[in-house]
């Protein structure tokens, strides 16, 4: 460890620490097929269970006939909501603070949901089982239309009281699950009819599904001689999953470990607890060997946690030189048959209220209606932080549609009523706390790189050309500035079901200085594997190859509130900087120790204290590292161990500047993205290549979601896109290039001023993709069509237009 | 998605094949890339208790162009259909189709038999087959028969082929020298078009002697427009003759409205593939 001829620039460079685009040290394993998922869980005597499923949205269950499964050779079990009743667990409480059937009892509520669990000795075997199984359906009315829910005599959750309060208060119909509001109506009712302008518009954000590329599964195994229940899973809150699980099913908490092994994907997928879960853990409780779950990607598509459905009836005011007033806001949610949200226990429509976006608003009003409907349970976060896509979608559609009302530039616009630099901290008028930003700076140099005058111009004469009959193709021009809240949260205003969003790091320095780093988060493709360590390297010295980093095992790891709502960087980052300095604060006593001076009398440098003054007199952090274990200091207890749970004082507020230029084919609906510029500020950068990995990939999404990806049902509630043929994933042939740029703007609150990035992009991207759709037919009378933008309704678009002749 | 029990045989000849469809009746089914039947199995929507792979059937493999005459083989994938230079030579709609099915992964697996076999009306081939004016080999227990493929499609996955039939090759004659078009409209890479149309047009001097044109999953069968080619012979291909061809054309097919969108879409879609694909075949002419 002598390197005394090493250069300080050298020694930075050694570290890869903070600003490294370090190589992802997960991707040795991934690329050569090495990872350990789930489903590569294969224990001895494992047995297989799989789910007899509803195909009706809505119908009595008048019996459940198991006895031709039961000879299917290999069966071992058939469980239904009759054989869970006893121990209590055939309902089961969702995040949400509502309930949910684990298996239909009585009636079922949606197309592919849980009637049975059959177990069985193989898969083959269980699929036989579950063929095997009649139940006896009678179907009933079907309400897959969200107004229509609330007019409805129908009642759809027979199981809850008439009249009585749900968890988030007076129910106003019997399929009304809650209304929440924030900011204040009155005042911008009357600012709205105060105004020169009024913009009027209703913004659908349809139903789509994360769809991770790894389906949700499970392993249970209860050892019933040692009382331990281990649970193998795919879940991005591993520790909450322990202490639902203990609470649910009266195991000691220490009694149960949860293991979150490699994890293909999430994307807010597998944050909920699904009746999967339970009914593994019930079938091994029962025969006392390992049953596995693993869902197909049809019941992925059904059953498991959709995303969005919001209908966002918007008002905006300005005054006819565009400096906004006023934005109303009124959602109609629909969260399918159980509220199954996994947002924040306070916050029933997540963080929604960011709705005001990048922009100075004086007064506005949201009021979000929860409403059940005969679809599937879930409207989680799809890489975005608690409904903050749907916030950003609204306003960013609202703000072209106020732009039309004015006749005035959309870019313009948003110049005119971005929050200025120097009024943050910048309370919203929906009570956020904007912690830092700098949105002009951001949109100037978006513009430039785009070159957007030239855009304009070569739009203006596209038209002409159009009009004059030369060419049949249209341009768009998307523009989209958004800002995210993420990094939940702040254990005063958040927490899951009374569990408090903060997170946890804990490290080991080894005597030889190199580490290991336990957090309470989760990687389902992140890179935290990579990033944590290059947080540890700048903090304690020890370079980033040396400090292996480890999440998910719930007997190992601190414990956290996992990874989803771009949370791991913003909270556990935070507390795996400040372990980082718990270690180099008392780094500091040793080696002031070994060499002999005062503690204030050494200053760190990179990976080391020095003598002030005295350059040449220092201790390496592995040199304190094998004292600190191997000598005898007075007064300092042996090791180098340090654990930090931080609590964050605020969330963060990335944002961003994105310009999508498309091509639409008027004709056939077909359209091509010419130009992606998408500029991220989500404070200190990490790791910049990481970064650019996931602009890449979330952008990706966005176009999905934008332009073609949706989960669709028709009128009897049949899911019509519960394959991937018909759920649309773009492959690289769909994918557009893209130019990532970035400001660096860090948030004043955060130990390293990082901000998380890994949904901006979602958040962002959806609106520019749509914007840009919307933008090509301006010019010709559109103001709001809904997504997603797949062929026909972009052709719809362009003949209720009368550009078809 | 995982299917019912089965047992798997792998004959080596055509003969031993037919003995296994007669041997075992309807409960029997060939495979050849699989990409239609098992996904089928694994939903469980068909049942079989006897799957026969033909992949080692030597004689159903391989391309010949024997001067006019070409004779594919059904166990030809479509990676083959794209490489084949001789194939190219005569019939070059082939290989600018089969680059619009589906993606290279599954292109090295599906064969131009099971394409045209299955008689699903969103498959790419059978509407090429109706330009290319094909025969189809149907190998049986009475022996051999041919049909023309403009006579074999019935309804949707409803074909001229008996149960106990396997169709073995495919014949038509060279197309070399006609301009040819393939143009496919889909939402992805995968899927199955939301309209496309095959044209193959001769010319003699300015004037359009000979067409032939075919709509893709725009039916539920492949549709060979006869109307639609006779409108544009004689005719130097102008603005009129497209329009009156994608009149003839309209007036043949029937789509569906499915997740790609309600007919009136179809149809109008239907009429650009037309329109384009006539252009870019007259241009090649």
């Amino acid at each position: 460890m002598k390197d005394e001829v090493t250069s300080r620039d050298e020694r930075v460079a050694n570290l890869k620490g903070m600003g490294a685009s370090r190589k992802r040290v997960e991707d040795a394993r991934f690329t050569q097929g090495k990872g350990n998922y789930v489903d590569d869980v294969k224990l001895p005597g494992m047995l297989f269970g799989d789910f007899v499923r509803s195909p009706y949205a809505h119908a009595r269950v008048n019996g459940i006939n198991i006895e031709e499964a039961m000879k299917v050779p290999g069966v071992l079990a058939v469980l239904t909501a009759k054989d869970l009743e006893p121990l209590g667990l055939h309902w089961m409480p969702t995040l949400a603070g509502d309930k949910q059937m684990v298996l239909a009892d009585g009636k079922v509520l949606f197309q592919g949901q849980e009637v049975a669990f059959v177990v069985a000795t193989d898969r083959y075997a269980c699929a036989d089982g579950v063929e095997a199984v009649e139940v006896d359906y009678e179907d009933l009315p079907v309400i897959v239309d969200p107004f229509e829910a609330m007019q409805s005599d129908l009642v759809l959750r027979e199981d809850l009281e008439a009249g009585a309060d749900g968890a988030h208060g007076p129910r106003k119909h019997h399929n009304h699950i809650f209304l929440w509001e924030e900011g204040d109506e009155a005042a911008t009712n009357q600012a709205l009819e105060s105004s020169e302008v009024v913009a009027e518009e209703m913004v659908y954000y349809h139903r789509t599904h994360p769809c991770p590329l790894e389906t949700c599964g499970c392993v249970a195994s209860m050892d019933k001689v040692n009382g331990k229940l281990t649970l193998w899973g795919t879940f991005q809150a591993p520790h909450v999953v322990r202490t639902v699980a203990s609470l649910l099913s009266g195991i000691d908490e220490h009694n149960i470990r949860v293991i979150s092994p490699d994890i293909g994907g999430g994307f807010g997928n597998k944050v909920g607890v699904y009746p999967g879960y339970v009914c593994s853990i019930v079938a091994s409780i029962v025969t006392g060997k390992p049953v596995k779950w693993i869902e197909d990607r049809m019941d992925n598509l059904m059953a498991t946690a959709f995303a969005r459905d919001y209908w966002m009836k918007g008002k905006i005011s300005a005054t006819k030189d565009g400096k906004i007033t006023g934005l109303h806001c009124h959602v109609t949610a629909d969260h399918g048959a159980f509220d199954a949200c996994a947002d924040p226990t306070k916050f029933p429509a997540g963080f929604f209220h960011i709705c005001t976006g990048s922009y100075d608003i004086p007064v506005a009003y949201v009021g979000v209606d929860g409403v059940y409907t005969n679809k599937a349970p879930g409207g989680v976060a799809y890489r975005c932080s608690f409904r903050v896509t749907e916030a950003a979608y609204f306003i960013e559609r609202m703000i072209e549609v106020l732009a039309i009302e004015l006749n005035m530039d959309a870019a313009e616009l948003r110049r005119i009523n971005f929050i200025k630099q120097e009024q943050f901290p910048y309370t919203s008028a929906l009570g956020w706390e904007y912690d830092s930003g700098d949105y002009h700076t951001a949109w100037d140099k978006a513009l430039e790189a785009v070159d957007y005058a030239g855009l304009r111009a070569e739009q203006a004469q596209r038209v002409e050309d159009f009009k004059a009959g030369k060419t049949r193709k249209l341009l768009g021009i998307g523009l989209t500035h958004f800002t995210e809240i993420v990094g939940a949260g702040p254990v005063k205003n958040c927490d899951i079901l009374g569990m408090g969003m903060f997170d946890s790091c804990e490290i080991r320095i080894h005597p030889t200085g190199s580490a290991i780093a336990r957090l309470g988060t989760i990687s389902q493709g992140q890179g935290h594997a990579t990033t944590f360590a290059q947080i540890l390297a700048s903090e304690t010295g020890i370079p980033a190859d040396k400090i292996t980093i480890e999440e998910g095992d719930t007997d190992t790891a601190p414990y956290g509130l996992g990874t989803y709502g771009s949370r791991s960087t913003p909270v556990a980052g935070a507390a795996t900087a400040l372990a980082g300095r718990k270690i180099r604060a008392k780094a500091q006593m040793i080696a002031a120790y070994l060499l002999e001076v005062h503690d204030d009398d050494v200053e760190w440098d990179v990976d080391r204290f020095v003598v002030k003054g005295a350059p040449e007199r220092f201790k390496t952090m592995a040199e304190i590292a094998f004292a600190s274990y191997n000598q005898a200091i007075p007064g300092v207890e042996p090791g180098l161990e340090a654990v930090s749970y931080y609590d964050p004082p605020n969330m963060t507020y990335p944002f961003g500047a994105y310009v999508c230029v498309m091509e639409i084919d008027v004709d056939t609906g077909e359209h091509e993205v010419r130009q992606f510029y998408a500029l991220d500020d989500c404070g200190t950068r990490i790791n910049p290549m990481v970064i650019e990995g996931q602009v890449h990939g979330g952008l990706t999404e966005a176009l999905a979601i934008a332009m073609g990806q949706e989960i669709a049902y028709d009128d009897m509630g049949n899911c019509k896109t519960g394959t991937l043929m018909d759920f649309f994933m773009p492959t690289a042939w769909e994918t557009p290039h893209y130019t990532t740029d970035h400001t660096e703007t860090p948030s004043p609150h955060h130990p390293i001023g990082a901000k998380g990035v890994g949904e901006s992009p979602n958040v962002g991207g959806v609106p520019a993709f749509s914007n840009a759709v919307h933008d090509a037919f301006r010019a010709f009378g559109l103001r709001q069509s809904h997504m997603p933008h797949d062929h026909w309704r972009i052709w719809k678009t362009a003949n209720q237009l009368g550009l078809h002749g | 998605m995982i299917p019912a029990a089965f047992d798997y045989h792998r004959p080596d000849t055509i003969d031993a094949a037919v003995g296994l469809l007669a041997e075992h009746g309807e409960e029997a089914r060939v495979v050849a890339g699989g990409h239609s039947l098992i996904p089928m199995m694994k939903l469980r929507m068909a049942y079989l208790s006897h799957l026969v792979d033909l992949r080692d059937v030597q004689e159903m493999q391989g391309i010949t162009v024997d001067g006019d005459t070409v004779t594919l083989g059904a166990m030809v994938t479509q990676h083959e259909l794209i490489t084949s230079d001789a194939l190219a030579s005569v019939a070059p709609i082939l290989r600018e189709a089969s680059l619009q099915i589906a993606d290279p992964q599954v292109r090295y697996m599906g064969t131009i038999g099971g394409n045209v076999a299955n008689g699903d009306p969103g498959n790419d081939i059978p509407g090429l087959m109706q330009a290319l004016d094909a025969k189809f080999v149907l190998a049986g227990p009475e022996g051999r028969r041919t049909v023309d493929a403009r006579g074999f499609y019935e309804a949707a996955y409803m074909t001229a082929r008996e149960d106990e039939e396997i169709l073995t090759h495919i014949r038509f004659r060279s197309v070399a020298g006609m301009g040819y078009a393939y143009e496919k409209q889909k939402r992805k890479i995968g899927d199955y078009a939301t309209a496309a149309a095959a044209v193959l047009v001769a010319k003699d001097g300015d004037t359009i002697s000979e067409a032939r044109i075919a709509m893709t999953n725009l039916s539920d069968t492949p549709i060979f427009s006869e109307g639609a080619g006779a409108a544009l012979v004689g005719t130097s291909g102008d603005g009129a003759a497209v329009a009156a061809a994608i009149a003839a054309m309209q007036a043949d097919i029937d789509p569906a409205e499915d997740n790609r969108g309600p007919v009136e879409f179809k149809r109008h879609v239907a009429g650009v593939m037309l329109s384009r694909a006539i252009n870019s075949a007259l241009s090649r002419a």
